[in-house]
């Protein structure tokens, strides 16, 4: 089982970001659920999702403690909260960010969403779209396939600047 | 169609394929976007459904009542405190013997004030004479909303059907789903008392002594008799669609030494409890309680058996635990966990099983016990 947790504000996406991967996994043929942690958590708020994804059906309900991989959408949250916490020893760690991040001793991956989201006028009531270009850096990762990916925003979304966002994520990622 | 979906929106394109003639609901957390989806559908006109938004779940249980009474096929969607104010108006759901059926979406009584995960609400209401079954995914959640209809209005039954998911752990997570064209799957409704204007009859007048015991024999009877018609409609189902379902559902119970018994998602937390349990050479089971009324007849003699209850009726026990007590004269490790959304792992579930103490009951995360 691949176990990913995703960093995020209230309102930022990360919820239907973890919808997005679980669907494009099961486009894969595998297994998979999203699901938030509700607290009393509002816009603005630093909020967790979760996915799993398995080759057999999923039978856990409870929270991630363990990650195979966490997802930071704003790196911001990392100012009040440990995202690394509970990652597996030699989990990864992926960072919306135009820069490298400064996790010492592991894997981390970054691109710019919010760059990209801003340059293809991806933005909804002025927040740049981040969930549906992460897919792309997650195909990058081969966590999920490029068509999967792909056809999974367009299950979600009708707009296809979507998908051209996911595309510039995945070609400008390095990995 | 294999989809994806939460637990919310699978019970709403359940509804959409049984085309009720009347939904009228009332929203709250965390069940509303049942409701919502529901009137989206009639927004978009995929559903010609007659929906009424009430000013309050009294209003929305009775608005379901009259509608029911007229013949019609109804539904309604609440949670935690709204299903308790329809409490008075579900009782004359039943007494009525209208077939309605509602989706609970489990959640917590107040205060102190709490969305999450909880089953005191649905038990509150198991004296009523609903039917009520709990579901452990979402397939299950639209599988279970289709049955309860073909059950509900069953000559044999004529009693409301109340399909229970936990509030968030299955409302809102997003799983695997394959939608099926239900077809003839639920015939056509026909309530032998339905209201005929051209043919007037007094409803739900003065029943004295003499006779006021002889409508609850015959709720009670029914109930007796539901057994065979769920039955029936699970084969029916397995048949047109592939998946099956039982009263209660099993995993390694066979040669189990001890067994696990839960409603709702915990059955599934428990099964990879097993799995773990097994591992270390415990022979463990888990048995899913799907329909806690009518109440299923259980198979667990000679073995030891650790019931989970997320609920409680306070100074008795867990209610689970307490109902398998008295219809299986067996001895019980009782353990009250997952009261308000807290967390149960399988880990926990699995410590639950390797400290037990049978004949005791405890409360998960209070000190002193568990």
């Amino acid at each position: 089982m691949f176990e990913i947790r995703i960093h995020s504000r209230g309102g930022q996406g990360g919820v239907t970001a973890a919808r997005l991967i679980a669907l494009a996994a099961i486009r894969d043929g595998k297994y998979a659920t999203a699901f938030p942690f509700y607290g009393a958590e509002r816009r603005g708020a630093p909020v967790v999702s979760f996915v799993r994804i398995d080759d057999k059906p999923i039978r856990v309900y409870s929270q991630i403690r363990q990650p195979d991989m966490v997802i930071v959408l704003d790196t911001s949250v990392m100012e009040t909260v440990d995202v690394l916490h509970g990652l597996k020893a030699g989990g990864t760690v992926f960072v919306n960010s135009a820069h490298p991040p400064d996790f010492k001793s592991v894997r981390s991956y970054h691109v710019d969403l919010t760059g990209i989201a801003l340059r293809e006028n991806l933005v909804v009531a002025g927040s740049p779209i981040l969930n549906t270009p992460v897919l792309g850096a997650l195909a990058k990762l081969k966590i999920i396939t490029v068509s999967s990916a792909k056809t999974a925003i367009a299950e979600m979304f009708s707009d296809e600047r979507n998908i051209k966002a996911a595309e510039a994520a995945y070609q400008e990622m390095v990995a | 169609m294999l989809t994806v979906s939460t637990g919310n929106k699978a019970v709403a394109m359940a509804v959409r394929q049984a085309k009720p003639a009347v939904v009228a609901a009332y929203p709250i957390t965390p069940q509303t976007e049942i409701v919502e989806s529901i009137a989206d559908y009639v927004t978009a006109k995929e559903l010609s459904t007659r929906y009424i938004a009430v000013e309050s779940e009294h209003s929305a249980m009775a608005a379901c009542i009259g509608a029911s009474a007229t013949g019609v096929r109804t539904f309604t969607a609440t949670s935690s405190h709204g299903l308790l104010y329809m409490h008075e108006m579900t009782n004359f759901a039943a007494g009525a013997r209208l077939p309605i059926v509602m989706a609970n979406v489990n959640r917590s009584l107040g205060p102190g004030w709490n969305i999450w995960a909880e089953h005191t609400d649905a038990m509150q209401e198991r004296d009523t004479g609903w039917l009520q079954v709990y579901v452990a995914t979402v397939q299950e959640a639209y599988d279970a909303t289709l049955m309860a209809f073909r059950i509900a209005e069953h000559n044999d039954v004529l009693l409301p059907v109340m399909i229970n998911l936990d509030g968030f752990l299955l409302s809102h997570i997003m799983q695997p789903l394959d939608t099926t064209d239900p077809g003839d799957f639920i015939p056509p409704i026909h309530l032998p008392h339905a209201i005929d204007v051209s043919n007037p009859k007094g409803y739900g007048g003065l029943t004295g002594p003499e006779e006021h015991f002889k409508f609850k024999w015959d709720i009670e009877r029914s109930m007796r008799d539901s057994v065979k018609v769920i039955e029936e409609t699970q084969a029916e189902f397995s048949r047109r669609f592939g998946r099956k379902y039982g009263f209660t559902e099993d995993y390694w119970c066979e040669d189990a030494d001890v067994v696990i018994l839960s409603l709702g998602t915990f059955g599934k937390e428990s099964e990879v409890a097993v799995d773990n349990l097994r591992r270390e050479g415990i022979r463990a089971g888990s048995m899913r309680v799907r329909w806690f009324r009518p109440f299923p007849h259980l198979d667990l003699k000679g073995r030891d058996v650790v019931v989970l209850d997320r609920d409680y009726s306070f100074g008795f026990g867990g209610v689970l635990a307490k109902s398998i007590e008295a219809k299986n004269k067996v001895d019980i490790y009782s353990v009250i966990a997952g009261l308000g959304g807290q967390e149960v792992t399988y880990d926990d579930i699995a410590g639950f099983v390797k400290q037990r103490r049978m004949g005791e009951e405890s409360w998960f995360g209070v000190s002193g016990n568990v």
